[in-house]
């Protein structure tokens, strides 16, 4: 069925008209379509290799624990299995993905050593001819704990007397010398003074998980060269080959990444999980290895997008300005920092959401709790807060009975407004996509609201 | 039992990219003796659609038909830095890249034409059909597979460009968080409808009204089909997903697997409608703005505003489940 063209071409005219292209703005068939509903597409693990030996992972049995002892004996007796794989033989065993842009500390070990922060988290893997082999050898690794106090709700963790579960010795980031990223713009407190209405209210998130069909793997092969070839299902080539090289502590070049087919990203498969572990069992055995997670790992161990729990606090006119608006965030990073301390930035970027607001405070927490690490994921820092702001400007449009799109017409920003990040908005559009979205259901505006447009400077 | 209807809106803006370690990509191009053009690059397609709409930008830029371009990608022995397909920033970083490489190959195209053709290289155009050809003189032309075999077997010169596009890193003030982290911004406005059952708390979600502002739809199918595919998700992180239904108080009962990890069937699809708007953005590749993360944000919540205009729940935690629904009914007939 033929699709109307979803372009609507009266809408900036003036900036639109330099439009004449050839293939630019037509529709092009997507070029892996026909591989992808012919079965033709070649995923990583199509791939078959003589010998491809398996990785599979024992995992802490605690949220909060001490590691007593860990015996690997029982295990090396499984048929099949031909190596265990433990912290000793990790070279650089502490890091953080983010150090590629000098994001400190290191926080993460690849396998724990002398103690676990989540209930998952890896302890020792196995390698074997069969993934069965090394299941039932993961199975079979023995490890005596001590518990220690968990902190599970990130508020708790930040309180008073929470146990300190990091070794950096606080339980959040800190951001230059602040335990939040800051957002500092105006005088807040003077504007809920100068308000008609101040109003306040707590929004929540659970874990998500990206839910991709291809779960995140890879095959490692040795190469004749000495070399390993990575074949991944990472979202970034690049980023998961220096990652790896550092864990390793091999030289960048001894590392070839081959991949580019994804069975579903959304974010999940940024962090760097499964090639190191794949490498050294690679370089240990001499045979390719599979490492790839199971869908239970992929829904209870991998990084889910972030629970964050955020306040906002606003002060608003009768005529429906926004003057003031505080927002507490935090962010449950869950045991370790992974993208979460940059999604945290992102989401302090993108307050206080569309809207021009002339006084402006948040303190975005990324903290840290005895939970499955989150990491990056579709829009992480931003689709949560749009559900805090939205719901938010929905409540005070309703609390000041004003239509909730002329609410959102009256503080949309404009071209030449200042963010309260301080970067002065430019090729805005919210007005126009609010008036479309009116006109789409048949919600009828004021023609004063109809001739707003965002290159219109706002009156001062 | 009555199903009580619902209207909710939500408007939200996107940032391309995330420039706060620096955000480079880039690209290679060189024609083969044919006459195709090979993009080396090592960016990761999610599925998405990065290796259709860059190899529009290539073939837009060199002025060749889209059947002359090939896109070589995912390798880091063959292709060139790319930071990775994350922060709504592949078709604009990858495509900035592609612009910048096709250029400098289309400069070395259009010489060896000219010199094949013995005009000057600046009075000659290319409209996409495969042809070199002089200005205001259609017949005076060169199919591009001699031109790039008089490159490659008589010239001796290489069709090729070098492309790369980098946003320098940016330093967030820590005591205000002044800050430069995006290129630009994109917009969307989602109407939710909704009808809520009172006696099961089941929230089916009927429609979704979509008007975004992408800059440009480079493809405006796949445009839309990143519009309506990230609202499912929304739809989903809406009404249905969790990996730890008891959080905070518990880790308890974690799904395991898509028995119980639930999204929106086939049946549970909205209906969507999506309208594009385009204000070219100075910094984006023939104006383009990143959309592939903000598609799921807006109608979560449109879905949490309808909610409360179908039956007056004001639901502050996602998921919205039924259980929250009937507790928020209980609660308002208490």
């Amino acid at each position: 069925m033929p699709r109307v063209n979803p372009i609507d071409t009266d809408y900036f005219k003036d900036e639109r008209k330099s439009a004449d292209f050839t293939v630019i703005g037509k529709t092009v068939q997507r070029s892996d379509a026909l591989g992808h509903v012919t079965g033709r597409t070649e995923f990583f693990e199509d791939r078959s290799f003589p010998d491809l030996a398996h990785v599979k992972i024992h995992r802490s049995a605690h949220h909060h624990a001490r590691i007593d002892s860990v015996d690997c004996s029982e295990a090396l007796r499984v048929p099949g299995v031909l190596r265990v794989i433990t912290h000793a033989d990790v070279p650089s065993n502490w890091y953080v993905v983010l150090r590629l842009i000098g994001i400190e500390p290191n926080d993460e070990p690849v396998l724990a050593e002398d103690r676990v922060l989540y209930k998952g988290e890896p302890i020792v893997a196995v390698v074997a001819d069969s993934e069965a082999a090394a299941l039932e050898g993961a199975r079979r690794v023995k490890v005596t704990y001590t518990e220690l106090p968990a902190v599970l709700d990130v508020e708790e963790a930040l309180a008073e007397g929470a146990p300190v579960i990091k070794q950096a010795g606080t339980n959040y980031f800190v951001y230059e010398g602040h335990h939040a990223r800051r957002l500092r713009f105006g005088d807040v407190e003077q504007g809920f003074a100068q308000a008609d209405h101040v109003f306040e209210w707590r929004y929540s998130s659970a874990p998500i998980e990206h839910a991709p069909t291809e779960t995140t793997g890879c095959i490692v092969v040795p190469q004749s060269s000495g070399r390993l070839l990575i074949h991944s299902n990472t979202q970034a080539a690049f980023f998961t080959l220096d990652n790896t090289a550092l864990i390793l502590d091999r030289p960048f070049t001894d590392l070839q990444v081959k991949g580019g087919t994804v069975g579903g990203g959304f974010g999940g498969k940024v962090d760097v999980m499964v090639e190191p572990l794949a490498c050294i069992a690679a370089m240990l055995t001499n045979r390719p290895v599979k490492f790839v997670y199971t869908r239970e790992e992929e829904m209870q161990v991998s990084s889910p997008r972030a629970a964050e729990r955020i306040y906002i606090k606003d002060g608003v006119m009768n005529d429906g300005r926004i003057v003031a608006r505080k927002v507490m965030l935090y962010v449950d990073a869950g045991a370790y920092s992974r993208h979460s301390p940059y999604g945290t930035t992102k989401a302090c970027a993108h307050l206080p959401g569309p809207y021009t607001i002339p006084n402006v405070y948040a303190d975005c927490h990324c903290v840290y709790t005895n939970r499955t690490p989150s990491s990056a994921m579709r829009g992480f820092g931003v689709t949560i807060a749009d559900f805090a702001l939205e719901s938010q400007m929905d409540r005070l449009a309703r609390a000041l009975d004003i239509d909730p799109l002329q609410f959102r017409l009256i503080n949309a920003y404009r071209d030449g407004d200042m963010k309260a990040h301080r970067k002065v908005a430019e090729g805005t559009a919210l007005i126009e996509v609010i008036q479309r979205a009116a006109a789409l259901v048949g919600h009828e505006l004021p023609d004063e609201f109809r001739v707003l447009s965002s290159s219109t400077p706002r009156e001062a | 039992m009555t199903l009580l209807y619902g209207r909710g809106y939500a408007s939200v803006n996107y940032p391309t990219g995330m420039n706060l370690g620096g955000d480079p990509s880039q690209a290679l191009i060189h024609a083969t003796t044919m006459g195709g053009f090979v993009v080396s690059l090592s960016s990761v397609d999610l599925g998405q659609g990065l290796k259709t709409v860059v190899a529009q930008c290539a073939a837009e830029t060199l002025g060749m038909p889209m059947e002359n371009i090939i896109i070589d990608t995912a390798d880091t022995d063959t292709g060139p830095h790319c930071m990775g397909t994350f922060a709504s920033r592949g078709t604009h970083r990858v495509g900035n890249a592609v612009i910048m490489a096709a250029r400098e190959a289309r400069d070395v195209m259009l010489q060896v034409a000219g010199d094949e053709l013995e005009v000057d290289a600046g009075d000659l155009e290319t409209d996409g059909t495969g042809f070199v050809r002089l200005k205001g003189s259609p017949e005076t032309k060169i199919h591009i597979s001699d031109v790039a075999l008089a490159a490659h077997f008589k010239q001796g010169r290489t069709i090729s460009g070098r492309g790369i596009f980098l946003k320098e890193r940016n330093y967030p003030v820590p005591e205000t968080g002044e800050m430069d982290p995006d290129s630009c911004q994109a917009h969307a406005c989602s109407v939710a409808e909704v009808e809520v059952d009172d006696e099961t708390g089941v929230v089916t979600v009927l429609s979704l009204h979509n008007a975004y502002e992408i800059g440009r739809a480079l493809n405006p199918a796949m445009a839309t089909q990143q519009v309506e595919g990230g609202a499912w998700m929304g739809v989903s992180h809406a009404v249905f997903e969790s990996t730890e239904p008891y959080y905070p108080a518990s880790r308890d009962h974690g799904p395991i697997d898509f028995n119980e990890y639930l999204m929106p069937g086939p049946g549970e699809i909205p209906v969507q409608t999506s309208v594009i708007l385009e204000r070219p953005a100075s910094n984006g590749p023939f104006g383009a703005k990143g959309i592939g993360e903000m598609t799921a944000n807006a109608p979560i919540p449109a879905i949490a505003n309808a909610i409360f205009d179908a039956c007056g729940v004001r639901l502050t935690t996602m998921p919205f489940t039924p259980e929250s629904i009937l507790r928020g009914l209980d609660a308002l007939r208490a």
